[in-house]
């Protein structure tokens, strides 16, 4: 039963990736998406990372795909276009697609053929990953924390340059303190 | 391998927990009706049946036989997904909860109370919930009417807001239990509950729920006297009511929740022959989700609605810093009494 | 997939039944009768001015994307409050340095204004 709930969510995964490339609104193609991670998250559990398998979703599908909403909701974004179809995409990109694909598949037939992966009972325990991330794996972890304030300072300050046009900012600034911050204008 | 006799066992479970949770649905209904009633100088429905007993059936059946209209700007599909995604997930994040800390015995085999017993049990329903989001937001988009637009992206950042306060504040009580596992989190309040060294983290929950579930006095998404009816504006008849089932099915999860991260769960005075020794826990998990039911309607009956500035103000401004301080002390006092 | 998930597949798929199966059920016994005026969108009775698809504020995407940020650091906390007993003071230590630099970021956030609102 384990393989066969690995095919029906491989399947899943793979046919919302074909559509997200297919659909032309966006709202469809970030929905896809959403199912792409949710079938993503079934397969982790498959093979036993219970806790791998719920951050997939809070974080993938309930907080990443969030914003991707917000944004074509934001941005009123309307159905793509249909490009004239490039005929060098068409010559070069079928071909380079198959021997990718064909490389791929031999890399993994010769370097995965005895698999360390394994389906079934097993579960990798949340304790154990604890341990993982906070002795073995410290720095990087520590690392992340200002990976995390870089995201931060640039989303504000990206946002903050979106709003207010650049005539404007001049004024704003010599209106109030000389402290006045672009995420300042945002709010004025 | 699960055998027939396992798949037999879930079945009952799934079923039961259904019957029980959307009767729950339809009486907590009822009694809030008759509870803000009275709040309110009324009596509430008494007419059909003793008591109005039996108006959810009759509203249930209203909402059957009504009309179910598509506005002609909708986007079809997702206006009839939404509805159905918020019921679903509103549904599914019961499965963990478990109800007693026993075992009962279905078809000769053990099996403990709740649908299924796993080791991230809250982390499970950190993650449906997360998803209800997207109810929210595909009603309001798919409407294509502007207060449900509105209604959405209003109830869209207020929920991802509050979701993060929530999240925050159940650190606290995971540093206590050392575990996700909701059942384990119960047995570790053996000798106190939760809630007394970690009442501020317990009111910093109560208020993210009710922001989470959208009820007063965070009902910004419907907020009835700007936006209509917020997110479901154009939903009517049975779509509209999935959308309350959610909205119901979400307030017993998050009292459940509450119930067992600090209240205790199932603990609770057992006393009396075996028969009461055994139903007794049950009996204190169920007063004590209704106490929570009940404290919805009666804030329901009592504050008046936020402004959307101030609530979101509110969220990131105190629910979270105090949440970040929480879990600093706490995890301070435990380490040095360790 | 351990077997405890079993139960929680087949709730899913029933709970995903319920809701599709009575909208499509009812569909029935129910009237359909619409007319051009009845499929409007509502505006209190007034027909609609404008269309319904604006751009919104830039605050939303930014409540958004600081939302996702706060998101992964609640993840990283849970571990770690898991194995909080553990780690004793060496784990709080980590923290501290970890949630130091988030409360750095949120008190920019604070004195730049970005978290008001309208």
């Amino acid at each position: 039963m384990q393989v066969a709930l690995f095919f029906i969510f491989a399947t899943l995964a793979v046919a919302g990736a074909v559509n997200l490339l297919v659909q032309r609104a966006p709202i469809n193609a970030a929905l896809s998406l959403v199912a792409v991670m949710g079938a993503l998250a079934v397969l982790y559990l498959l093979l036993g990372a219970e806790f791998i398998a719920f951050v997939q979703i809070l974080v993938y599908a309930g907080a990443i795909m969030v914003l991707f909403v917000f944004v074509i909701m934001l941005l009123n974004a309307q159905p793509d276009e249909a490009s004239h179809r490039s005929r060098v995409a068409r010559i070069i990109g079928v071909p380079a697609l198959v021997a990718l694909l064909v490389e791929f598949a031999g890399f993994l037939a010769t370097q995965f053929s005895d698999s360390p992966v394994r389906m079934g009972e097993y579960i990798s325990s949340t304790e154990d990953l604890g341990m993982a991330l906070f002795h073995q794996y410290l720095l990087p972890f520590e690392v992340t924390s200002v990976l995390f304030l870089v995201g931060l300072i640039g989303a504000v300050l990206l946002a903050a340059r979106r709003e207010d046009p650049p005539a404007a900012m001049p004024t704003a600034v010599s209106s109030s303190s000389a402290k006045t911050t672009p995420a300042e204008l945002v709010i004025r | 391998m699960p055998n027939a006799t396992f798949f037999l066992i879930s079945l009952v479970k799934c079923g039961v927990v259904l019957f029980v949770l959307l009767t729950l649905v339809a009486y907590i209904q009822l009694a809030e009706r008759k509870i803000v009633g009275r709040m309110q100088s009324r009596v509430g429905p008494t007419r059909v049946g003793p008591f109005g007993l039996l108006q959810p059936a009759a509203d249930a059946i209203k909402f059957i036989l009504k009309e179910d209209i598509t506005p002609d700007s909708a986007h079809k599909f997702l206006y009839l997904l939404s509805p159905a995604l918020s019921a679903t997930l509103s549904m599914l994040a019961i499965t963990v909860i478990p109800i007693g800390g026993g075992t009962v015995r279905l078809f000769g085999q053990n099996t403990p109370m709740q649908i299924t017993d796993i080791n991230v049990g809250l982390l499970f329903i950190l993650g449906v919930t997360s998803l209800g989001v997207y109810g929210i937001v595909l009603a309001g988009w798919s409407s294509n009417s502007k207060y449900s637009l509105l209604g959405s992206l209003r109830g869209a950042s207020q929920m991802v807001s509050y979701e993060l306060a929530l999240g925050l504040a159940l650190i606290g009580p995971i540093i206590l239990a050392g575990s996700l596992s909701l059942r384990h989190i119960v047995e570790a309040q053996q000798h106190y509950w939760f809630i007394v060294p970690q009442f501020l983290a317990f009111l910093i929950y109560l208020t993210a729920a009710f922001a989470e579930t959208n009820r007063i006095p965070f009902d910004l998404p419907e907020a009835e006297g700007e936006l209509g009816a917020g997110y479901h504006t154009e939903y009517s008849a049975m779509k509209f009511a999935l959308f309350f089932l959610a909205e119901y099915i979400n307030m017993i999860t998050v009292s459940c929740v509450a119930t067992l991260v600090f209240l205790g769960g199932w603990h609770g005075p057992v006393f009396g022959p075996a028969l009461l020794r055994a139903i007794l826990p049950l009996v204190w998990f169920v007063l004590k989700v209704c106490f929570f039911l009940f404290l919805y309607i009666w804030v329901r009956g009592t504050l008046p609605r936020f402004r959307y500035d101030q609530l979101m103000a509110f969220g990131w401004k105190v629910l979270v810093p105090l949440a970040l301080g929480n879990i600093l002390v706490t995890s301070l006092i435990v380490g040095l009494l360790a | 997939m351990p077997n405890n998930y079993v139960p929680a597949l087949l709730f899913a798929l029933i709970a995903l039944l319920i809701p599709l199966g009575t909208l499509l059920l009812f569909r029935l016994v129910r009237p359909s009768r619409p007319f051009a005026a009845k499929s409007l969108p509502y505006e209190c009775g007034i027909d609609p001015v404008g269309g319904s698809r604006h751009r919104f504020s830039v605050r939303y995407f930014l409540i958004a994307i600081l939302f996702v940020l706060f998101d992964v650091e609640t993840l990283f906390l849970l571990p770690w409050a898991i194995q909080f007993k553990h780690l004793g003071m060496f784990g709080l230590g980590e923290m501290v340095v970890f949630l130091g630099m988030l409360i750095l970021g949120y008190f920019w956030l604070v004195q730049n204004g970005a978290l008001e609102l309208e």
